[in-house]
């Protein structure tokens, strides 16, 4: 069964220019992925990568000092990055949202629950703040916290960090979003409450037919959450394809070196695959293919030209010289 | 052979200071009778979630904080019994690196200065001694000499973890605490550091004691785990057991909710409901019974002691019925 597609983005170039616009940084170069209906997609890439950036580039809730330069992305088959600030608003918080890693950043700690949770309900649908209320205590259920009727009332502080990260997610249901976008959401949770929040995703996921797009660092999320997954590097996804192929199969250096450089459980304490050096400085990357001074089996040419992405399998694709 | 390290029944509890009108006086007990054993050369892992009393441990091997009750026992001597002389060598031999190499680094100081200042001001050497032995830590975790003109913003994430790590092995410790070492940094760069630490294991003879949260690191370099849930130990014998095995309620749910490596990884899916008590008032019994899935009645009114079942401890009634445990006991 195919799904409709439900995000398309092509070509996405995002850059931050400094006060003078002396200084480019290009932290998001020519990004290009489809996401369909229900569908889950992992964004995996360390800190420099662009992952931060290409979700905010989605939204359109960059920085004053980042332009999206080139590029298209489609949503629900209408054109994002030609709709008017005032339109998008009406776009954000309804059709999609985002949950983001620190939950006590993202709660105002002046209000109750009830009245952030309701807040998305009166601005998009001017719902009547009596039966945003009743509908908050609904979700605040689905989400599963415990005695919602008293929970409405309580500020954020008076919750768990497990607790007021499952606010952010019913704050991001509320209005019955097609796409949620979470960057690293369960980062400061400790790991059973992590299993918790997860299940709850997946749960929800199921019952509102959600697309999602996991920003990460971890593979062990995407391993565990998604369908597909695009790995970036420097800016550029250099692989992407379906979750298992990837795992099994990884075709890019930097994909099988971090795969392999994870430690797992139950396995000999052998070495691991260390890649060696750093992530490069976005604001000075390498020529060529940016991972080439890191990659343990670089071509000549690999330092000069960049390689562009080939198929290398079904919806599985690549930017290496080896495949290439 | 004499373990390196010794805790026997440590027990740690803050005092929180009550309001105006009082009430009875009450204590966090951070860490509630834990005992273990590091030998020389091997590490301990200690694992469990935020507020079950690692870093509380951590502190009181560190002498950072004094023991409410227990002891611990260096190379078969009591810290207890020491004097100020005998301190001072123990403190020379546990180091410790910490989780964040940006806040750990005085980022007015230059690296050298950084790593030589344990024996600056610990040991009266020469100038060129000092140069020797800084060129000798540079080498060891891989640094350039140069390394040591520089400051630490000049250098990434890794290479700062690099430079705690050497100014730790400065003083040649016999142990050293490492509290999330790798946790801050970049994925590509958590196996750089972890390989070297088990390097200067093999190389040096170094004890660790690991605390991390992330399960699969914690196995991957401990020889022996041990599992805290609310200031106790519920779980602790060789890694590869506790990891593959596990017999407690809790460290099954905590070994199932680590992330899977491999998509076809499958795991039991055990989704512990609730959050941690507060250790301010942690639940009779078995202070786990509040979230365990297999719980009987008599976990919430009798403690479980550590029994050694399949070749580990475990505290816990499913191993050992109450009766029998309070016979032992």
């Amino acid at each position: 069964m195919t799904q409709p597609v439900l995000l398309e983005v092509h070509g996405l170039t995002t850059h931050y220019v400094s006060a003078r616009g002396t200084r480019v940084t290009r932290a998001v170069q020519d990004v290009s992925f489809t996401l369909n209906d229900g569908e889950t997609l992992g964004i995996v890439g360390e800190s420099g990568s662009g992952k931060s950036t290409l979700a905010l580039s989605l939204l359109r809730l960059l920085p004053p000092a980042a332009r999206i330069v080139a590029g298209s992305v489609r949503f629900e088959g209408e054109d994002l990055l030609a709709k008017r600030e005032t339109e998008m608003r009406h776009i954000r918080g309804k059709r999609m949202a985002m949950i983001l890693q620190d939950p006590m950043a993202s709660l105002n700690p002046l209000f109750t629950v009830g009245d952030q949770v309701a807040e998305p309900l009166r601005v998009h649908e001017g719902t009547s703040r009596r039966s945003a209320w009743d509908r908050a205590r609904g979700l605040l259920g689905a989400v599963r916290i415990s005695a919602p009727d008293m929970r409405v009332r309580n500020y954020p502080h008076e919750l768990s960090g497990g607790m007021r990260q499952r606010i952010v997610g019913a704050i991001a249901i509320s209005c019955g979003p097609r796409l949620l976008i979470a960057d690293e959401p369960t980062t400061s949770l400790d790991v059973t409450i992590q299993a918790q929040y997860l299940s709850l995703l997946r749960e929800l996921q199921r019952a509102q037919r959600l697309a999602l797009i996991f920003i990460t660092h971890n593979l062990g999320i995407v391993a565990r959450m998604c369908d597909a997954v695009a790995v970036m590097y420097a800016g550029r996804v250099v692989e992407a394809g379906p979750v298992r192929q990837i795992f099994n199969e990884p075709r890019h250096p930097y994909t099988r070196a971090l795969i392999e450089s994870i430690p797992r459980l139950g396995e000999a304490n052998g070495r691991l695959t260390a890649i060696e050096g750093q992530p490069p400085d976005p604001a000075a990357l390498p020529t060529g293919c940016a991972f080439h001074p890191r990659c343990p089996v670089r071509l000549e040419k690999c330092a000069t030209e960049r390689p562009r992405d080939t198929i290398v399998g079904a919806g599985h694709r690549t930017a290496c010289w080896l495949h290439g | 052979m004499t373990p390196l390290l010794e805790a026997r029944g440590l027990v740690k509890h803050f005092p929180v200071r009550r309001g105006l009108f009082g009430g009875p006086e009450k204590a966090v007990r951070a860490v509630d009778d834990v005992s273990f054993v590091i030998e020389p050369g091997a590490t301990l892992g200690l694992v469990g979630e935020s507020g079950c009393g690692k870093t509380t441990t951590a502190k009181l091997v560190l002498l950072l904080e004094q023991p409410t009750a227990g002891e611990i026992r260096f190379d078969g001597e009591s810290l207890a019994t020491l004097d100020a002389e005998g301190l001072r060598r123990y403190r020379h031999s546990v180091q410790a690196v910490f989780q964040d190499p940006y806040a750990s680094l005085n980022p007015r100081m230059r690296v050298g200065a950084i790593i030589a200042e344990p024996l600056v001001t610990n040991e009266k050497l020469s100038a060129a001694e000092v140069g020797a032995r800084l060129r000798n830590v540079l080498d060891l975790v891989s640094l350039p000499a140069r390394a040591a003109e520089l400051f630490p913003h000049e250098f990434s994430g890794g290479q700062r973890q690099r430079i705690a790590i050497a100014r730790a092995l400065t003083l040649s410790p016999r142990l050293i605490v490492l509290d999330e070492p790798v946790s801050a940094l970049d994925v590509s760069i958590r196996a750089q550091i972890l390989n070297l630490l088990k390097d200067l294991q093999r190389e040096l003879g170094l004890a660790y004691l690991f605390i991390a949260h992330d399960l699969a690191a914690v196995a991957h370099m401990s020889h022996e785990i041990a599992v805290m849930y609310l200031g106790r130990v519920v779980e602790a014998g060789a890694a590869r057991t506790v990891a593959t095995q596990p017999r407690h309620p809790y460290t099954k749910a905590l070994f199932a909710a680590a992330l899977p490596s491999h998509p076809d990884e499958s795991r039991d899916e055990l989704v512990l409901a609730g959050d941690v008590p507060s250790p301010l008032d942690p639940p009779s019994g078995c202070r786990f019974h509040t979230r365990c899935p297999q719980v009987m009645p008599h976990c919430s009114t009798d403690e479980p002691k550590l029994a050694c079942v399949d070749g580990r401890d475990v505290a816990c009634h499913l191993y050992v019925p109450a009766g029998a445990s309070k016979a032992a006991g």
